[in-house]
């Protein structure tokens, strides 16, 4: 059973949705019970990173969540959700995070300036993926330069241990992360069609 | 590289999808969840929908199809027509939409784009805008084109970014469903004053109307309903005919 984890950020409809597609039994649920004896667990999220570590937070969820993933239990981060893995963002102040994942999250913007690069923000729309682990699991059944959704104006930097796939948007983006059980996408794979759904099995089928 | 985005529009009114000309003399075209489908496997980037069902049971079955849908098709949903309150919002996110679009509803109620970018993010409010030429002016029209609001085009876009709009659906009343192309000139002048992804409305009536609306650097996707509901143009024909023209698409 696949939790996905529900602390009153963003839409679970369809990710919950998307597991179903692909055959996975899942549940939303903010109970720790339920969380503790799930086989895999998503964190999804949209919108800024305080505000979803204070609900996290307020939840009471965080010490369930480090309990699994110091468990080995296979842990997805999406969207916002991967950027909380991280140890810090810079998103409006400073916030810590969950720390699983060694990096920080920071602005795209000034980096693009910095380059003088002029592209819209947020980063929204189909984007290719590069994958510099190939042999990464959570990537068997994605090719090289499939597209992906995304929506995000913050990115992972200094967290090269990690990254599993890029993408490019004027700087190099950190598509999909991993460390052992635990793993990122900071793009949308319940809304990346074909590939997205292959991306969610291959977490579903990893034990 | 990113990619232009190509993107159907399925107007629904009490459950099937309809088609106007000029927003007038609507047809029935199809099932929208069978038209979903089709858009989702040939190619289309993301699905939009726009309830123009006035009555409430018309409303309980629009909701009933967007959920079908979202449990189908695993690409970005739009949903937009008659919501004017957060609670609108609420009700189509449960529903299985991902963003948002709001058009007169942001007209009668100012706060509406910057509550709801707060409760929801940007990413999720889109703001539609229906515009057309008034004494050589761009003007935002309301009520599904008939009534001329008199707000300034222009300024309206520019204040739906402040307010937290996340994307820009231009509509240009002047060209819809008259398939003479995109309203270039239109959109360059409103996609110069904002900094968020601009979607062009309004004129598609053959795969050249795109090459030439994605040489506009601001215009981020393409959107159209009945050149694509006709079958006249299938998506991953015109996407194969961009990408061998040098316009980066998903494919």
């Amino acid at each position: 059973m696949v939790a996905i984890i529900d602390y009153g950020v963003g839409n679970l409809f369809s990710i919950s949705r998307s597991f179903e597609f692909i055959g996975e039994k899942c549940v939303v649920t903010n109970d720790c019970k339920v969380i503790s004896s799930a086989s895999h667990i998503v964190l999804p999220g949209v919108g800024a990173f305080g505000d979803a570590m204070k609900k996290l937070t307020a939840a009471g969820l965080i010490p369930t969540l480090d309990e699994c993933v110091s468990n080995g239990i296979p842990f997805l981060g999406v969207c916002l959700g991967m950027q909380l893995l991280y140890e810090k963002s810079y998103e409006y102040g400073t916030h810590d995070g969950l720390g699983y994942l060694k990096g920080e999250i920071y602005p795209i913007q000034p980096d693009l300036v910095d380059m003088n690069i002029s592209l819209k923000i947020p980063h929204m729309g189909w984007n290719s993926l590069k994958i510099l682990d190939k042999n990464n699991c959570l990537m068997r059944n994605t090719k090289e330069g499939e597209y992906v959704y995304f929506v995000h104006s913050f990115y992972a930097k200094n967290c090269s241990e990690s990254i599993v796939a890029t993408t490019e948007y004027g700087v190099e983006v950190p598509a999909v992360t991993a460390c052992g059980n635990v793993f990122g996408c900071q793009f949308h794979p319940e809304k990346s069609g074909k590939c997205g759904l292959g991306i969610l099995s291959a977490f579903a089928e990893l034990s | 590289m990113i990619t232009k985005r190509i993107i159907p529009c399925l107007d629904i009114r009490d459950g099937r999808v309809v088609k106007g000309v000029n927003f007038k003399n609507i047809k029935d075209i199809d099932d929208p969840i069978e038209l979903a489908a089709f858009y989702n496997n040939s190619g289309a980037d993301e699905l939009v929908f726009y309830d123009i069902t006035a009555s409430f049971e018309g409303r309980k079955l629009f909701t009933g199809i967007l959920s079908e849908v979202a449990s189908r098709v695993f690409i970005p949903l739009t949903v937009g027509g008659n919501i004017k309150s957060v609670e609108d919002f609420d009700h189509v996110l449960k529903a299985g939409a991902d963003k948002v679009s709001v058009n007169s509803g942001a007209i009668k109620n100012p706060t509406l784009i910057a509550e709801a970018a707060k409760k929801y993010g940007n990413q999720c409010v889109v703001l539609s805008m229906d515009v057309a030429r008034v004494d050589g002016k761009y003007r935002i029209f309301a009520k599904g084109g008939r009534e001329d609001t008199g707000i300034d085009a222009l300024d309206w876009a520019m204040r739906g970014e402040q307010n937290g709009a996340g994307e820009l659906v231009l509509n240009s009343i002047d060209t819809d469903g008259v398939r003479k192309g995109f309203d270039l000139e239109m959109l360059e002048e409103i996609g110069r004053r904002v900094s968020i992804p601009l979607i062009a409305s309004g004129g598609a009536g053959k795969k050249e109307d795109f090459k030439t609306l994605f040489e506009l650097d601001c215009v981020d996707a393409g959107l159209a309903a009945g050149i694509f509901h006709s079958k006249e143009l299938i998506i991953s024909d015109l996407k194969k005919y961009l990408k061998e023209n040098g316009v980066p698409v998903r494919i």
